[in-house]
């Protein structure tokens, strides 16, 4: 990795909806080449972070660096330009075109042919620009193995396929880091296995930073390298996963644990 | 919709995977209908020739409008007045400036499409409804600068073309002018092909689909919905200025609200989000009125004539035929005559063993 500098931090981000607090003064910084996980009840704040992250919401107060750049009033569009790729909960594929289509919206801000050259196709290097496209879009549906449903329109697609489709686009977008909101949500077990070595590829052969919101504990400990818990908007920690999972905090928020940590009752 | 390919047509390369005519056979039924419509002036009567010439003038403008409505998303109740605005431009370009009709048809659709981003402005801010207020305003905005400015329309009595030259040759008789709005119709409508397998035109449909995970993929989502209203004007100014310069005279009257209402059925029932829909769409609504005409004429004097008096009211019957066939497509082919069409060719690949 060579480069120190974290690739995301987050600075005392707040983000208030009229009176409702989702986030207050969370900060936290993404190193290179790590799988940085957010984990945390329902209602906590963990998608109102990536949201901040991915421009979708802007923080009240607070900054947020990509790349040593900062982003925090950044439109969204620009964002993915810089090299910032996301997944979404609930599916958010474009419904109607085919997977093929759908991967190579991901390749938007890589391709340079505006409308007109589009139009003119043969003329002015659109249709040579799309080829090239397309053979590195191939290499991302062989590695998400989607390789028989590449014409299919996504909307017609079971739920597993459509998360690795979504995945796919994603990537082709070839992010520094990959936000991934839920990726194993509704999966059976085999399925995750397969989502979770991906997200190893991923990170591990492709080079991406991933920063992942998952629920699904055993995942989250065996293929974090940290992880930060969230607790009604607060954070309430960050380190390894077993550092974490021993935090008495963490047990009790998280874990419902309330045994082992002595609660505060009121006494009259 | 399922994929389906017909058996032993394998592609080898990724260049033959994005051909716009996909097999064999759908290019050799390009080639010989494009004969066939070739050959259409010397065996079609002058009549049926300038209805073939109205399909392709609507069916470009209905084919901006598809890009607007049917790949963006947008709504545009207005389109009527920028086919007008296209017809007015090229007939007083020529008319001022003395620039041949041919160059005259560009120019226009470029000055429209330069309007329509000025209309469109709001575009990239508003959606649905509102959207559709905005143009509407758009709409009556045109209207009345047409009415008033007599300098550009001539005002109440309207505007006489001309028909255009090419090295000395007028195309001032049906025969020859339906080649030219048959390359025109043939050029854009590639064009309109080539955009949606590219860049831009994925963009839009991703607006449209899912504006939100669009603008997270580093697409400009106001940008592209101005754009959109850019390109669907360009197209209607085409479909306008071939529609003054066949009709020779263009009156303020004609680009009223109906019309925009006629686009906006020609695209529902052609196919939202179908290139070759809009063509069908617009041959829809050119047929039509013959059809409910026949059928009147077949009905006058009988006893259905003197219940009803359709005589003197056949304008009206046509409105009504209009609107019955945009509630009837709603209903029971809500994706249009495009998706009939490949409703058939399925069967006939699967015939006999059909479902």
């Amino acid at each position: 990795m060579g480069d120190d500098t974290p690739i995301l931090r987050a600075e005392s981000v707040s983000l208030r909806f009229g009176g409702i607090r989702a986030l207050t003064e969370v900060s936290f910084a993404v190193k290179r080449g790590e799988v940085f996980s957010i984990i945390g009840p329902n209602g906590a704040g963990k998608t109102s972070m990536v949201n901040c992250v991915s421009g979708r919401y802007r923080p009240t107060e607070g900054r947020i660096l990509f790349d040593g750049q900062d982003i925090t009033r950044m439109r969204p569009n620009r964002r993915a330009a810089l090299g910032l790729g996301r997944t979404f909960q609930n599916l958010a594929l474009f419904g109607h075109m085919s997977v093929l289509d759908n991967i190579m919206v991901g390749r938007h801000h890589l391709l340079k042919s505006g409308f007109l050259s589009g139009m003119a196709y043969w003329i002015g290097g659109a249709q040579r620009e799309e080829l090239e496209h397309r053979r590195e879009v191939e290499e991302i549906i062989d590695f998400l193995e989607i390789q028989h449903i590449r014409k299919a329109q996504a909307g017609t697609l079971s739920y597993g396929l459509r998360k690795r489709v979504e995945l796919a686009r994603a990537v082709a977008l070839r992010p520094k880091l990959i936000l991934l909101d839920e990726p194993m949500a509704g999966m059976n077990l085999e399925e995750k296995e397969d989502m979770a070595r991906t997200i190893l590829d991923l990170n591990e052969e492709w080079g991406m930073t991933i920063l992942m919101i998952e629920h699904d504990m055993g995942v989250v400990m065996d293929i974090s390298h940290r992880v930060m818990v969230l607790d009604f908007g607060r954070k309430l920690t960050e380190g390894r996963p077993e550092e974490v999972m021993a935090h008495p905090e963490v047990r009790r928020a998280y874990l419902g644990e309330a045994d082992e940590v002595p609660v505060q009752t009121v006494t009259a | 919709m399922t994929v389906m390919t017909p058996a032993g047509d394998f592609r080898t390369s990724y260049r033959a995977d994005t051909t716009i005519f996909p097999t064999l056979g759908s290019r050799m039924a390009l080639w010989a209908g494009l004969a066939l419509l070739c050959c259409a002036p010397l065996v079609l009567d002058r009549y049926l020739l300038s209805l073939l010439i109205n399909i392709g003038t609507l069916g470009i403008a209905a084919l901006g409008l598809n890009i607007l409505v049917g790949f963006t998303g947008q709504i545009s109740i207005g389109h009527a007045a920028f086919f007008g605005f296209g017809a007015f431009a090229s007939a007083w370009l020529h008319e001022r400036y003395g620039i041949p009709v041919l160059l005259c048809i560009p120019i226009a659709g470029v000055m429209t499409a330069a309007v329509g981003l000025i209309f469109g402005a709001p575009a990239a801010r508003l959606k649905g409804l509102y959207l559709a207020i905005a143009t509407l305003a758009a709409q009556f905005i045109l209207e009345d600068f047409f009415a008033r400015a007599q300098w550009f329309t001539g005002g109440v009595a309207g505007r006489v073309t001309e028909s255009p030259v090419i090295g000395g040759f007028a195309l001032d008789r049906e025969e020859s002018y339906f080649y030219l709005v048959l390359a025109f119709v043939i050029i854009l409508f590639v064009a309109a092909s080539n955009l949606m397998r590219t860049r831009d035109g994925r963009a839009l449909v991703a607006v449209r689909d899912h504006y939100l995970s669009a603008e997270i993929m580093g697409i400009n989502l106001a940008y592209y919905r101005t754009l959109s209203f850019g390109i669907a004007s360009f197209y209607a100014g085409i479909g306008g200025a071939l529609y003054a310069h066949h009709l020779l005279f263009v009156s303020v009257e004609a680009f009223n609200i109906l019309f925009s209402i006629q686009f906006l059925g020609m695209v529902i029932i052609g196919g939202l989000g179908s290139i070759m829909g809009s063509l069908m769409g617009a041959a829809f609504m050119v047929a039509l009125p013959e059809v409910v005409q026949a059928g009147a004429d077949a009905v006058a004097g009988g006893a259905l004539d003197r219940m009803l008096k359709i005589g003197g009211n056949i304008s009206f019957l046509r409105e009504m035929a209009i609107g019955a066939a945009i509630i009837l497509f709603l209903i029971f082919e809500p994706d249009g005559l495009a998706h009939r069409w490949k409703l058939i060719k399925a069967y006939w690949k699967l015939y006999p063993f059909s479902h």
